[in-house]
């Protein structure tokens, strides 16, 4: 019996609970998520972080929503009220929504009942997760325009250029995970990788997927919708109190969204490590869950991970990365991917398939030498000519010996 | 075949709730678009049209249609709708001042021309044609049935579309293309030019506004140690305009204090 079929005998209050304990998934996610993330930042930057509520801090996010939730809330004199009151509640709805279709456990018994925590399985599933994230940026541009104020409009008018174009990069990395499962849903993409993941087998759409992610939920290093040091705080600079609160929660939901995602389409869902695989019958099969835990665990580490180590991307480089690089280079993959597959399935000898891959290999090769050759060449006829290197207005300090410059500074 | 028709042409509960409850917002968003002032407020309104259709779509179990309605003409084309919108003004809200001699006639004949061809269409997908029902149809899925369509029977159709977006999309920029004379300055040339120029004094970069006056706005110019304002201290767009504001207005009436 297939996922679909299963959850189809589910009686209307199991999928009423099974609703209640994604929200209520989410919402814990994004507990921990904002605690984890300002431990872990300050950690690489030999701080402590929050530790003050609670054990190790743990309190600190719920003692923050509800400080939040008590500060005035104010509307701007220039803001178009509805759209403003509107903005953050469709950011936080959306986020939720993309959690329906995400396998978190194989096959369990939930009250007696048996079915697998998923709350519906669509064919079009990964589609389903696409349009709700479609929708969801609909808040932050709207979050931008509605505010009657400068920095919130530049930051929604950047995120809906970059949504837009992130999520090409997106929507053409999964095409090749729908070619190899022959299918959209995402239960049945999960059954798919039970030999090999698709982040070892399809590796560059792995890679692709992993830095559109990013671009999509307005994380450094491309945070430019809200980057504090050009935009003061981007599209929610003028929300307060429990619109802000909405916004936070979004982003928190949101990244914990795309992990989820990731997690289902490359890292082999809620199944176990190779190896492993014997701890799936624990617990009656919720142990499965720990595993899908630990997963998204790992992508929002690499998120936290990434914001410590690397600067905010200028706009324009931001731009041209993702519509010369990784749109240019996931339609190649693409083509490079259906054909070994078309090639599998007609079962064409291995000998051809392996002259192919060569071919593309040099093919690659070939390229990307006369790239580089043809790049060297501009750069010789940009270089500029035999003018000497300008020279700055500093003292010579060569002139100077250790000693008087010692006294200099004294 | 005609009960079979009469088969697949039944509303199970449910779909007619659901029907009854989205239609008649789908409908009043769909006028208030065409009534509302703020060219923002009706692209909204249209999302939501879009929206609330793509789930009749998706009841009608044309669940592909459905989610591809959101994620490109919902996701994609009003977002970049949206984008343009909110570049050319915040609150510009449109003229209803005819700019073009002749438009309105020519749309009221072009709007009777497009019913007349969605008529045309609706009758012949009805009249005549057996209704098979929404089972056989998707008997291998409804993605893989419609994409068995897509790529065989309606091949040419499909093919002629893309052709027609592409052309569309390659005279957008053609339009919008504008050969460079000559290249633009990098950040990385003015760093260069600025130390190039005859006199360093500038070097570190042009002095900030409000420097030694009296308010630091930026349209109050930085004094220089004779007291004269430093017009190299603020926009030359300001000064253009006329916008300078004198540090002097702002200084206290000294003698005054003295006085007391």
């Amino acid at each position: 019996m297939s996922t679909s079929q299963l959850l189809g005998t589910d009686p209307g209050w199991i999928i009423l609970v099974k609703g209640l304990i994604v929200f209520v998934f989410c919402v814990l996610c994004t507990l921990l998520a904002i605690w984890a993330e300002r431990r872990v930042v300050a950690r690489m930057q030999m701080r402590l972080g929050p530790n003050r509520v609670g054990k190790f801090g743990l309190l600190q996010s719920l003692a923050d929503g509800v400080k939040l939730a008590l500060k005035e809330d104010l509307i701007p004199k220039a803001a178009d009220r509805i759209v403003f009151v509107i903005a953050p509640v469709i950011s936080a709805t959306t986020c939720f929504i993309s959690f329906a279709v995400i396998p978190m456990t194989g096959r369990v018994s939930l009250f007696g009942h048996k079915t697998a925590m998923q709350l519906t399985d669509l064919p079009v599933g990964v589609l389903y997760v696409l349009a709700a994230a479609s929708v969801g940026v609909y808040g932050i541009v709207l979050a931008g325009w509605s505010s009657g104020s400068t920095y919130p409009l530049l930051g929604g008018l950047r995120s809906s250029a970059q949504v837009i174009s992130y999520e090409v990069a997106m929507g053409l990395s999964l095409v090749a995970v729908f070619i190899y499962a022959g299918s959209m849903s995402t239960s049945e993409i999960v059954a798919a990788q039970h030999h090999w993941w698709y982040a070892v087998v399809l590796f560059p759409s792995f890679v692709i997927y992993a830095i559109s992610m990013v671009g999509e939920t307005n994380r450094a290093p491309f945070d430019l919708a809200e980057a504090e040091g050009e935009l003061v705080g981007g599209f929610h600079t003028e929300y307060s109190s429990l619109k802000f609160a909405l916004f936070f929660l979004a982003e928190y939901v949101n990244i914990v969204g795309v992990s989820a995602l990731a997690t289902t389409l490359f890292l082999g869902g809620y199944h176990a490590l190779p190896g492993l695989s014997f701890t799936e019958n624990w617990l009656g099969g919720w142990f499965t869950m720990v595993w899908f835990v630990a997963k998204i665990a790992f992508f929002f580490f690499f998120f936290i991970w990434l914001r410590g180590t690397l600067p905010r991307m200028r706009y324009d480089q931001f731009m041209k990365f993702g519509w010369k690089v990784l749109i240019p280079f996931s339609l190649a993959w693409i083509m490079i991917v259906s054909t070994l597959r078309v090639m599998s399935q007609r079962g064409t000898s291995r000998a051809i398939i392996v002259a192919f891959t060569a071919g593309v290999v040099l093919l690659i090769l070939l390229i990307s030498t006369l790239f580089e050759s043809s790049q060297k060449r501009a750069e010789k006829r940009d270089a500029l000519g035999d003018v000497p290197p300008p020279s700055f207005p500093v003292p010579d300090l060569a002139r100077f010996t250790h000693s008087e410059l010692e006294q200099r500074n004294v | 075949m005609l009960n079979l028709a009469l088969e697949a042409g039944r509303t199970h509960t449910p779909e007619a709730v659901l029907f009854w409850f989205l239609a008649p917002l789908a409908v009043a968003a769909a006028l208030g678009m065409l009534l509302v002032k703020k060219a923002v407020h009706s692209a909204l309104l249209l999302a939501w049209v879009m929206i609330s259709l793509a789930i009749i779509y998706i009841a009608q179990d044309a669940l592909f249609l459905g989610i591809v309605q959101i994620v490109v003409y919902t996701g994609a084309v009003m977002m970049l709708f949206l984008f343009i919108l909110m570049l050319v003004g915040v609150d510009s809200s449109d003229s209803l001042k005819e700019t073009i001699k002749g438009q309105r006639p020519a749309i009221i004949f072009v709007s009777i021309g497009l019913i007349g061809l969605f008529l045309s269409l609706l009758g012949r997908a009805t009249i005549g044609v057996p209704a098979i029902g929404l089972t056989k149809a998707n008997a291998d899925g409804n993605v893989q049935g419609l994409a068995s369509e897509l790529f065989t029977k309606y091949v040419w159709a499909f093919e002629v579309v893309s052709a027609l977006l592409i052309t569309a999309a390659l005279g957008a920029m053609v339009l919008a293309h504008s050969q460079k004379t000559k290249s633009k300055f990098q950040q990385r040339d003015l760093s260069i030019a600025r130390f190039r120029g005859k006199s360093l004094a500038t070097a570190a970069g042009l002095p900030s506004s409000g420097v030694f006056a009296r308010h630091n706005a930026v349209d109050v110019p930085a004094l220089l140690p004779d007291g004269s304002p430093s017009k190299l201290s603020i926009s030359q767009t300001l000064d253009a305009r006329g916008d300078m504001i004198e540090s002097k207005i702002f200084e206290l009436e000294a003698r005054e204090v003295e006085e007391d």
